[in-house]
């Protein structure tokens, strides 16, 4: 047979054809994403034999965790440390600076407020700030990872991300919250 | 039925016959069917010029079953045998329904789903909704003067995994090819989308008989891409004719009715509902079976104010979709709006009053559904070429695993795009052991006792080693129909054991075929004349889209043996497709399937390649 292996193991930036950066450009993404999609989509594998619907189910399947890796600026990090070679220990190193655990304290008291008070507006304030920090990290990755090839920095502030994320996640609930 | 026609190696494929498909509403209230003649979609009339069955289902003492209109002429005579909106209780514990006092019917709990008492037996809701779309089904295939190739069944958007699973079980069980299971709102976007040639970000509300679905979507030429879901999957017209039926016990000092009067209080609480979208006032009598006379008068505006918390709540869900795609009111272009109970004009403005604007009702509310489920059905039949559309929609629920004290570890998050997986990697915690429970919820709550449970299992034969030594692989997977299956492999042993695990609500295939065995509507020559016409079908569809492939990649992706390896497994096929042996069809078709493994991955590695190697979006919105 002829040497065209199935290439399953390729890395999501090769699968995408994008360069392996932590800068990438969006719109070349999801280009990408949908044209793959055309071609691996259950939806045109359904008139097709058991075996060709597997295949599609597997090949969208990593198409999607794929989109949903190099999309988020989270998640494209640590993948991109991961290739690296790089754990970035989200679990095991809880050895934070100071400053951002205090910062990361008065958050949640600030929260715990708002759900208390019912204070809808400055729970939009809150998300207001985290997104705005979560925005100065992604552009301190950007720095660490394809400028200064920083990986241990990099790592550090992958895992503040982590503590932002999970903010803007408990702030989304809190919104949910308030509304029933 | 007439086989499909295969091309003889070398000629090119003919234009392959029309397959025959059809979409399918399962409505709360009422169900349709509906299918794409010469390239427009149609919803089907019964031979009356009916569109619409209503749900109903009747079952005779001497076992003689009615659906539809017939059924419904019986639910108030005979409440208890006439089963009215039971997809409120698919995939549903008898907890789950709640309020079971004021619905006339002689519940069974049994595990996973309830079950109802009728004069012809115990019936499940998959029973019973096998019955409608058994219905539709003769409908179709007298319309269309043949059987179905399959069918796209509709489900709303905010239905859990239990309930997907019970409707395709009900569709297996009605002898239906189940395409796939297709979300309600983004059925209505397809039909809406195309007809329109709409771009930009939509919504749909769909508030059904039973249930309330809000749905997100980015349309884009040649794209519909589901940004986020939300809804209620018991939040339906019902509930406001249920607030009436209250209203009117209240308005009468009454209590603990009998079931033949709460289902006539309740049907002319609906037709009050109905009356009060033209009409300032509606006039409710009716005589009960104690001769005590009912006479009021509901007047919109006390409809409405008794009323509005149901819609406060439909806001609510939709405030919640729009937050989860990152949007706001003021960037959605066009509300769409499916479901009868849309037709209420409190709805109409309140959703009109959110988004400031008026929503879009130029499509029938009640067929847009089935419209759409049709369209799609034509397409996943394969009788359009590559001109289609790509539909990209998420699973509303978060799927996830019980951790210790009883907390959710979310393991595939809401508004992913489907198909989905996720691996999770599982130790012991003990020396020696051998087996671990996992238990499966779905929900977005912090506290496994507040999500729906799917499944819990149990791992055995991990060998054993001391704590922490196993490695057990726990992989979700979501597929095209928003349908999880678990699969599980120990991979710290170095010898790999796999096991693929089914929620507990689903049925087996052994209990399809004991179900249609059971049911007097089936005869057993039936069965076997179908499963034999089921498996030639399949043999020639093989066969026609091995051949394609060939012609299209043989040459360039295999070597003459590797082909001659296929043809000699198509040849085999070809040998028994004519005869009367399904089980050596199935055993030739399964030969086939395992000789063009390695050529399908590679066709697709190829399409992949060429997917992003010159093609540009361009070519595919062409």
């Amino acid at each position: 047979m002829l040497p065209i292996g199935t290439d399953f193991q390729q890395d999501f930036f090769s699968l995408f054809n994008l360069p392996a950066r932590f800068q990438i450009d969006s719109t070349a993404l999801e280009q990408s994403y949908l044209a793959l999609q055309a071609q691996v989509h259950p939806d045109k594998f359904a008139h097709l034999p058991e075996s060709e619907r597997r295949l599609s189910m597997q090949w969208t399947t990593r198409v999607n965790e794929g989109y949903q890796t190099l999309r988020s600026p989270l998640n494209r990090a640590r993948y991109l440390l991961s290739l690296h070679g790089v754990d970035t220990q989200e679990d095991s190193n809880t050895a934070m600076p100071v400053d951002f655990l205090m910062q990361q304290m008065e958050w949640r008291e600030a929260l715990d407020e708002t759900r208390q008070t019912k204070n809808i507006a400055a729970l939009g304030e809150m998300e207001q700030r985290a997104q705005h920090e979560m925005r100065f990290l992604q552009q301190q990755l950007a720095v660490d990872l394809d400028d200064r090839h920083d990986y241990a920095a990099a790592s550090g502030i992958v895992r503040k991300l982590k503590f932002l994320e999970k903010l803007a996640e408990e702030i989304g609930s809190a919104f949910d919250e308030l509304d029933s | 039925m007439a086989l499909l026609q295969i091309a003889e190696p070398g000629l090119s494929a003919a234009p392959h016959q029309h397959r025959l498909a059809v979409g399918i509403d399962l409505g709360t209230t009422n169900s349709l069917v509906a299918t794409v003649r010469s390239g427009i979609s149609m919803v089907l009339n019964d031979e009356h010029g009916y569109a619409l069955l209503p749900s109903v289902v009747h079952y005779g003492s001497g076992g003689e079953v009615l659906v539809g209109r017939a059924a419904q002429d019986e639910q108030s005579a005979y409440p208890y045998n006439t089963i009215v909106s039971v997809k409120r209780f698919m995939g549903r514990s008898l907890m789950d329904v709640g309020d079971v006092g004021n619905l006339p019917y002689r519940f069974v709990d049994a595990p996973g789903m309830l079950q109802l008492r009728t004069a012809a037996g115990v019936k499940s809701p998959v029973e019973v909704s096998a019955e409608i779309l058994g219905a539709l089904r003769s409908r179709a295939e007298q319309a269309l003067g043949g059987e179905l190739v399959g069918a796209v069944i509709t489900v709303p958007a905010y239905f859990d995994d239990a309930q997907r699973q019970a409707t395709k079980d009900a569709a297996r069980l009605a002898g239906l090819n189940v395409l796939r299971l297709l979300n309600e709102p983004t059925a209505a976007a397809i039909a809406y989308g195309l007809d329109n040639a709409a771009e930009g970000v939509y919504a749909v509300y769909d508030l059904g008989g039973g249930t309330f679905d809000i749905s997100i979507l980015r349309l884009s030429k040649g794209v519909f891409e589901v940004l986020a879901t939300n809804g209620d999957s018991a939040l339906g017209g019902d509930d406001f004719d249920h607030r009436i039926y209250c209203w009117l016990l209240e308005k009468n000092g009454l209590s603990a009715l009998p079931a033949p009067d709460i289902r006539a209080l309740l049907t002319h609480a609906r037709s009050a509902k109905e009356q009060l979208s033209d009409q300032n006032e509606a006039h409710i009598a009716a005589m009960l079976s104690s001769g005590e006379l009912i006479d009021n008068v509901l007047t919109r505006s006390a409809f409405q104010d008794m009323t509005q918390t149901l819609v406060q709540r439909t806001l609510q869900a939709l405030r919640k979709a729009l937050r989860d795609a990152k949007l706001t009111a003021q960037d959605i272009k066009g509300v769409v709006m499916v479901g009868g109970a849309t037709r209420m004009p409190h709805i109409q403005k309140a959703v009109g009053d959110f988004f400031g604007q008026a929503p879009l009702n130029n499509l029938d509310p009640d067929k847009v559904v089935a419209l759409g489920a049709a369209i799609q059905a034509n397409v996943l039949a394969g009788n359009r070429g590559g001109d289609d559309w790509l539909l990209l929609d998420v699973i509303p629920l978060s799927l996830g695993i019980e951790t210790m004290g009883g907390l959710v570890e979310k393991i595939i998050p809401r508004n992913s795009t489907i198909p989905s997986a996720r691996a999770q990697e599982f130790t012991t915690y003990k020396d020696g052991q051998t087996a671990m429970s996992i238990h499966v919820v779905q929900g977005e709550r912090e506290l496994v006792s507040d999500c729906r449970s799917l499944a819990k299992f149990e791992l055995r034969g991990i060998p054993p080693m001391v704590a922490g030594a196993a490695r057990i692989r726990v992989t979700f997977q979501v597929d095209a129909d928003g349908l999880l299956s678990v699969s599980a492999r120990e991979t710290g042993s170095g010898k790999e054991a796999s096991i693929v695990v089914k929620p507990s609500y689903g049925l087996s295939d052994e209990e399809i075929t004991r179900m249609l065995h059971d049911s007097t509507q089936h005869a057993r020559d039936d069965m076997v004349a179908r499963a034999l016409r089921e498996q030639q079908t399949e043999a020639a569809q093989l066969l026609e889209a091995v051949e394609n492939a060939l012609q299209q990649d043989g040459e360039t992706l295999l070597d003459a043996a590797a082909q001659a390896q296929i043809r000699g497994s198509m040849d085999a096929l070809r040998a028994v497709i004519g005869g009367s042996d399904h089980q050596a069809i199935k055993r030739a078709v399964e030969a086939l399937n395992l000789a063009t493994t390695e050529f399908a991955q590679r066709r697709m590695d190829k399409s992949v390649k060429s997917a992003l190697t010159g093609h540009k979006l361009s070519d595919l919105e062409s």
